[in-house]
């Protein structure tokens, strides 16, 4: 069982592994730390959905050297995303920034739970009202009274 | 109230229902990655010539402050598409008169010029870009993309692979009209 167990796990520990190759990474393993950081903020512009790190496409490594490139040359971690952001516009970045092109994208779902809250809070409410009791106006008392009579007289028969 | 509340189920079925039409249209295409460039100036770059070949090297001063709008193309021989792209933009320059600049994207130089020595050669000029760098400041993904830049430097269009079959060449050359760099008025 215990031998199954670690096969399987050496099996899968390869899909784990990025796609970041030897000669790429840094000595530093600080700057090398930041630059993964970095990366995982990065789509991929060829494959879309994942992030430079995992990518094996060649502009996912140009990028992922710039990236290095743009730590080594001292930026932060911002000013090295700024960057590829200037050349590839936000779709670069896999977490959408928060601006006006943006507003429907993170503000859609609050709002959405929002008004759901809301519409059930009222319906909640409006059920709990009681409806107020109307009284019989004077004619329908009279044929309620009229009707009792006549039934009364029935039962006698 | 109430009859409001009661329009709210169709008014969500009718909002879902446009998005799934969006969605579900044909001819949108959901690799696109928009580009930022567009009606942007054009990015910095300054690229050797291919080594060997006799086409100066480009920078972005040759795309700038030209006469009429020009194009920039990004190839490379190991493209399959660019091979089938070749011969549309070749007439474009030869019988049009646009023109026409090229982007060397990570090629071998020797590879480069027994291509454009097979195909022919309708570039005014070639910069190498060994390094993909200049692909990268133009924001490209892959190749052949094909640019359109203003006289004042602006980026006004960009196509993303190659420009074959009619709907492509047919969009390129309404681009090309707009921008006034078909000189003989697209006819």
């Amino acid at each position: 069982m215990l031998r199954l167990l670690i096969l399987l796990v050496a099996l899968v520990l390869p899909f784990a592994s990025a796609a970041v190759e030897p000669d790429e990474i840094l000595s530093d393993p600080v700057l090398e730390a930041r630059a993964r950081e970095v990366s995982k903020g990065l789509r991929c512009v060829v494959c879309l959905n994942q992030d430079i790190d995992s990518s094996n496409a060649g502009v996912a490594r140009d990028l992922r050297l710039l990236v290095r490139e743009r730590i080594v040359a001292g930026d932060s971690n911002d000013e090295a995303l700024t960057f590829i952001q200037a050349r590839y516009g936000d779709y670069v970045l896999l977490k959408p920034p928060y601006n006006a092109k943006t507003y429907v994208l993170w503000l859609a779902p609050p709002a959405m739970l929002l008004i759901a809250l809301g519409v059930g809070l009222a319906t909640l409410l409006g059920r709990r009202k009681t409806p107020k009791l109307r009284g019989l106006n004077v004619t329908e008392e009279h044929e309620v009274k009229q009707f009792i009579e006549r039934q009364k007289k029935g039962d006698n028969k | 109230m109430i009859r409001i509340l009661a329009l709210l189920p169709l008014s969500i079925a009718v909002i879902f229902g446009g998005f799934f039409l969006w969605g579900l249209n044909p001819d949108r295409d959901p690799n696109e990655v928009p580009s930022v460039l567009i009606a942007q100036p054009a990015p910095a770059f300054e690229l050797d010539p291919v080594v060997g070949l006799h086409t100066p090297g480009l920078s972005r001063s040759d795309l700038v402050g030209t006469e009429t709008a020009v194009v920039m193309n990004v190839f490379a021989s190991w493209c399959v598409p660019c091979r089938a792209e070749h011969a549309v933009l070749t007439s474009l320059a030869e019988k049009d008169g646009i023109r026409l600049f090229g982007i060397n994207y990570k090629d071998k130089p020797e590879d480069a010029i027994r291509w454009l020595a097979e195909l022919g050669n309708p570039y005014e000029r070639i910069g190498s870009d060994l390094s993909g760098r200049a692909g990268i400041e133009w924001g490209i993904s892959g190749v052949p993309e094909t640019f359109i830049i203003n006289t004042d430097g602006t980026v006004l269009f960009r196509h993303v692979g190659p420009i074959v079959g009619e709907g492509a060449i047919g969009k390129f050359r309404e681009a090309l009209l707009q921008a006034g760099a078909l000189p003989s008025g697209g006819l």
